[in-house]
């Protein structure tokens, strides 16, 4: 018997112990965030691109680089807030990088910055599209293997 | 065995049953499926048609994907990718037991897909014979 009680008991402790404790709001966007846009691509870092550009992303997930990326409108803004609260110039931020992009522009892609193309030329691009494995210079993880943690000087 | 056990020992196996409920997953998948049947007002799927389904080239919808096989690959007990060159785990629910078995995530991708291929919803029909050719497969 004590064979059979044994792992019931367990059982039962864990699924005490793994109900989720009621998450704060800036919590619940991330894990959001984490889980809905990481579904095609690695979740890119808010980080690398200001709110207007998130913005113009988030307002048009139906047609998102030539895919419906539609998602329900409770998700979205918890999405969008998260997203805003963490991108380049959030709290009144301004580096370097942005500023050579102008006010009335709004950048789609982090693949299309100045800074990236610096780091990404032609040729990177092309051997990226080749190699079937890659397919494309926005597939971070392929060539960065931290870029899920946000480290990209480690190769 | 104790009187203590006795009173609890209800309550474990209970405990256990809900834990063991995810596993054996096909109650949800079937009741994602005669919902479908309900809403096409039809008694039976055909998988045949839901291959043929699969594996057309659609028009209507985006250049970039012209059919399901883009990502799912044209044998979807293969693992697929995405565009941006992520691996999609295969499709066939023979390989990969948690398929169509969250009815949000199932309507999601429904949506999305079948706009991104179709250029419109999938039709319940649509749905049913697609589930039904990837469960038996
Ligand atoms: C249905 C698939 C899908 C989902 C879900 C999705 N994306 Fe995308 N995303 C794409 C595709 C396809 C591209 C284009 C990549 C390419 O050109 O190789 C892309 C590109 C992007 C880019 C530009 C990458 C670059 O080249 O700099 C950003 C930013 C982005 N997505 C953000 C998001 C956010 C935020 C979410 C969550 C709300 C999301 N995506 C969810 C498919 C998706
Ligand atoms: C095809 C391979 C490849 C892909 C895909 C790729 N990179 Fe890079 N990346 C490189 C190479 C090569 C360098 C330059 C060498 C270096 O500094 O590590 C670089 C440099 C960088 C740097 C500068 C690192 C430093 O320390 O100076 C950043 C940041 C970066 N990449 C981010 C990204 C992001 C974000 C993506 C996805 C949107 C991406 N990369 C996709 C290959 C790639
Ligand atoms: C552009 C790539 C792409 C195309 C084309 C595509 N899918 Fe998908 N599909 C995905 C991704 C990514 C997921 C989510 C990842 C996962 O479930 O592993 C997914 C998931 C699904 C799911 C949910 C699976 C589940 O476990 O519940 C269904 C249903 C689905 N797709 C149906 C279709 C149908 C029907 C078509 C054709 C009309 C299609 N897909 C075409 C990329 C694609």
């Amino acid at each position: 018997m004590q064979k059979l009680i044994f792992p019931a008991l367990l059982s039962l402790l864990a699924a005490t112990i793994l109900q989720p404790a009621p998450a704060s709001a800036a919590e619940t966007g991330k894990q959001a965030f984490e889980s809905e846009c990481s579904a095609c691509h690695l979740a890119y870092d808010p980080g690398f691109l200001p709110q207007r550009s998130w913005r113009a992303i988030l307002g048009d997930l139906p047609n998102h680089f030539g895919e419906d990326a539609s998602l329900d409108e409770a998700t979205l803004k918890q999405i969008e807030s998260y997203v805003l609260a963490n991108a380049a110039d959030a709290n009144g931020r301004n580096p370097y990088w942005l500023r050579r992009i102008p006010a009335d522009k709004v950048p789609l892609r982090i693949t299309e910055l100045p800074w990236f193309w610096n780091e990404h030329g032609n040729r990177l691009r092309a051997w990226a599209r080749s190699k079937k494995a890659v397919g494309s210079i926005s597939n971070c993880e392929a060539c960065h293997r931290g870029a899920g943690r946000g480290r990209f000087e480690d190769d | 065995m104790n009187r203590t056990m006795h009173r609890i020992m209800p309550a474990l196996v209970l405990g256990a049953l809900a834990l063991g409920q995810p596993l054996s997953a096909d109650p949800a998948r079937d009741a994602i499926i005669n919902q479908l049947k309900a809403e096409a007002g039809v008694s039976s799927f055909s998988a045949e048609r839901g291959k043929q389904f699969f594996h057309a080239r659609h028009s209507g919808g985006k250049p970039q994907t012209p059919s399901c096989a883009t990502c799912h690959t044209s044998d979807p007990r293969n693992s697929g990718q995405t565009r941006v060159g992520k691996v999609i785990e295969p499709m066939a629910v023979s390989r990969n037991p948690s398929r169509f078995t969250d009815p949000k995530k199932v309507a999601k991708w429904f949506r999305r897909n079948c706009r991104s291929v179709l250029g419109r919803e999938c039709s319940a029909r649509e749905k049913g014979d697609f589930l039904t050719y990837l469960s038996n497969l």
